[in-house]
């Protein structure tokens, strides 16, 4: 459906842009303040932990729940259902009609989106058949295993060709091998220079399908930027085991070293390891083994979700002292 | 508004097939025709329900010259006045007395007719008494009169046509339109209560709400159910005109309504529409406030209670045509499509129904409206002050 609709104004630079969104439930700030935009043609993560805001986050930005605040654009529109027949989403909780038929619940969802329904037929066939789904095909949702149901709803949600697609937590549920089909989908989408953006909690599939990614704690976000930038933010680790238990090398250890079972941690000094090498050569240290980790994504977002937790927690605190 | 109806038209297709292909919509087309077909199986037995006289039986405890006279005045009378309007009268033995035989577990009579003709007493209940004394003075009287009452003969002058019986006629059509119309609303409006539990409890409405106006959801709705009811009212209405012709009905001793049959019948197709989908916005909007099918059953009592009494007003304001009260039902919208099909009935212009139309048309397009924005700000969380976003173009 790319370039279908009249009047398509030229592709914006971002496909999705929040300003100073808040999105409020009760007295709870489920979305607190957010500010993001995401390239086109990338694939994008939005990172967090269970609760962070990440739904409510993508449910604002398309435009199924309203903002409290702050502006957003969908495509370059301001009201994101005028852009609905360029994208697909994913919801968290996935839903379908139990007594269709699995290619008419594929068709049906591109329907909703603007492919006329005799195309949308043919294309859901061809994708069953495509993915070895063919003896699915008349068989009613309700007889399909759950993996199979979340193949057929996720086909749904790009079986319109949209230029955006908005994946709620994709590979939760799933199996290893459906999970790794799902990131070869997603390679192959943004390889056709779709927008793909998706959340999740389990950082691994960030880290191998990401160029972007946000982190999201506390209904903010806490990082913005590529995964390299958020490991970045963590400097590398150094383990190091010596012979010798004392020494005058030991002063040139970094003053945050800490020893656990016979190791030594720390983070990489500033002025990086080769002073401490050679201190560690001139004082007999007996080098055992040394290593430089470069943080993963994993640690980055530990490091920042968690900080960001233990800075709400404080937050928290405050105020209901104030209260 | 091209694309919220296109939605609309997805959705109400999706709708209207699950429905229609569904094993249980042959129920739901057999379920109306069951009381019928029952009938005609158990037609003698019905007959004979029917026929059972419910009149109350006075006893007549005479002697047996009297009880003859009384006998012969009541034939006399129900010769002329028709079996069903007196009181049944039956002999009962002179002893013991009334007030004995009455006590009686076995007593078969409501009251007994002691005395002589000229002096006639009646015992019984005091209510009883109340109900009964008039027929009873008025046979005895006839049987008093005897062969010097003289029956007058009535001339006969017979005419084509009758402003008053044309006028009686109408109003009956009226009535039974009303009737059929609100028949057809209860069995088929209330179903819609439960529309959107489905998408909710299965998630759907999640794809839905983000794809597609949510005021195509409801729109799409509305129209399948009503496509589906018109399956349904065309398939009764099929079967029961075969039955009529099956029984050789003639359809020329039927009264004409005011604005002809052609007319009449294409408004009360209007109107039903109208008032489906009236009273249909207005329980997708309730029943899509409910989370559960038990809150939805909850509701099903009050709603139809309100239906009840929309149909009550509209039935009283038949009765007052040009009068306060049925301009009132005319206008409010609820009750407006019943009032409008029974002034079609009656009165020949044209216009007023063209104005309650467009009136009851915006009315489904508010109340749609108000139950999105209710729907999105207490179903969907979303959105600040309903009323501050009702005539905001519903695009996200």
């Amino acid at each position: 459906m790319n370039g279908d609709t009249p009047g398509l104004a030229p592709a914006p630079a971002y496909a999705l842009e929040g300003h100073g969104l808040v999105k409020t439930f009760g007295s709870f700030r489920a979305v607190d303040g957010v500010d993001i935009a995401v390239p086109a043609g990338t694939i994008y993560g939005v990172l967090g932990p269970n609760g962070a805001g990440k739904t409510t986050l993508l449910r604002t930005l398309l435009g199924i729940i309203d903002p409290d605040e702050g502006r957003r654009s969908l495509l370059g529109a301001e009201q994101p259902l005028r852009m609905a027949r360029q994208v697909g989403y994913l919801p968290e909780e996935r839903g379908l009609y139990p007594s269709m038929k699995a290619y008419e619940a594929i068709a049906f969802m591109g329907a909703l989106r603007g492919l006329p329904l005799r195309q949308g037929r043919g294309r859901a066939r061809e994708m069953l058949e495509g993915h070895g789904m063919g003896a699915a095909i008349n068989k009613p949702i309700r007889q399909l295993s759950k993996g199979m149901a979340q193949t057929v709803q996720l086909f749904g949600t790009i079986i319109h060709e949209p230029r955006l697609i908005v994946l709620d937590e994709p590979f939760s549920g799933l199996d290893a091998i459906n999970q790794e089909k799902l990131e070869r989908l997603i390679r192959e989408q943004a390889q056709r220079g779709v927008t793909v953006l998706f959340s999740t909690h389990v950082i691994a599939h960030a880290e191998r399908l990401c160029e972007r990614v946000a982190i999201v704690a506390g209904g903010r976000i806490r990082f913005e930027g590529t995964v390299d930038d958020a490991r970045a933010q963590l400097r590398s680790q150094v383990r190091l085991r010596t012979r010798a238990s004392d020494g005058a090398w030991r002063a040139a250890l970094p003053g945050d070293a800490i020893q656990e079972e016979g190791a030594w941690h720390f983070a990489l000094p500033d002025g990086g390891i080769e002073p401490l090498l050679r201190a560690l050569l001139d004082g007999d240290a007996g080098i055992e083994s040394l290593s430089i980790e470069r943080p993963g994504l994993h640690d980055a977002f530990v490091a920042i979700a968690g900080a960001a937790a233990a800075q709400q927690m404080r937050d928290d605190a405050e105020r209901e002292a104030l209260v | 508004m091209r694309e919220m109806w296109r939605a609309a038209l997805v959705i109400a297709r999706r709708d209207f097939t699950a429905v229609v292909l569904s094993r249980t919509f042959i129920l739901f087309l057999l379920g109306p025709l069951l009381p019928i077909l029952i009938g005609m199986v158990f037609a003698g037995f019905t007959d004979k329900i029917s026929s059972t006289d419910l009149r109350p039986v006075v006893g007549i405890a005479m002697p047996a010259s009297e009880a003859v006279r009384l006998e012969r005045a009541y034939d006399r009378l129900t010769e002329r006045m028709g079996d069903q309007a007196l009181v049944r009268v039956r002999r009962v033995p002179m002893t013991p007395a009334p007030r004995v035989q009455l006590a009686r577990v076995d007593s078969a009579v409501v009251a007994i007719l002691s005395g002589t003709v000229a002096r006639p007493v009646l015992t019984g209940k005091a209510e009883d008494l109340d109900k009964l004394q008039g027929d009873l003075s008025l046979i005895a009287s006839a049987a008093q009169a005897e062969n010097t009452l003289r029956m007058v003969q009535v001339q006969r002058e017979e005419v084509a046509t009758s402003n008053g019986a044309q006028a009686q006629g109408r109003l009956q059509i009226g009535r039974v339109a009303q009737i059929v119309m609100f028949f057809l609303t209860i069995l088929l409006a209330g179903m819609i209560l439960s529309n959107l539990v489905e998408e909710k409890t299965n998630k759907i409405i999640e794809i839905l709400a983000a794809a597609v106006p949510i005021d195509a959801i409801f729109l799409g709705k509305l129209m399948a159910m009503l496509a589906m009811s018109f399956v349904g009212i065309a398939f009764w209405g099929g079967t029961a005109f075969a039955i009529f012709l099956a029984l050789g009905g003639n359809g020329a001793a039927v009264p004409v309504p005011a604005v002809g049959w052609p007319v009449f019948l294409a408004l009360a197709v209007i109107y039903f529409a109208m008032a489906y989908t009236l009273l249909g916005s207005l329980f997708l909007g309730i029943g899509a406030q409910a989370a559960t099918v038990r809150e939805v059953q909850t509701l099903n009592m009050p709603v139809t209670m309100g239906q009840m009494m929309i149909f009550f007003f509209a039935s009283y304001a038949i009765d007052h045509m040009g009068k306060a009260p049925e301009i009132a039902a005319a206008i409010f919208p609820f009750s407006s499509p019943f009032t409008m099909i029974a002034r079609a009935a009656q009165d020949d212009a044209l216009w007023p129904h063209l104005l309650a139309i467009v009136w009851q048309a915006l009315f489904v397009g508010l109340i749609i409206r108000v139950g999105v924005l209710l729907f999105r700000r207490h179903v969907m969380q979303s959105g600040g002050r309903w009323w501050k976003q009702l005539f905001r173009p519903s695009t996200g």
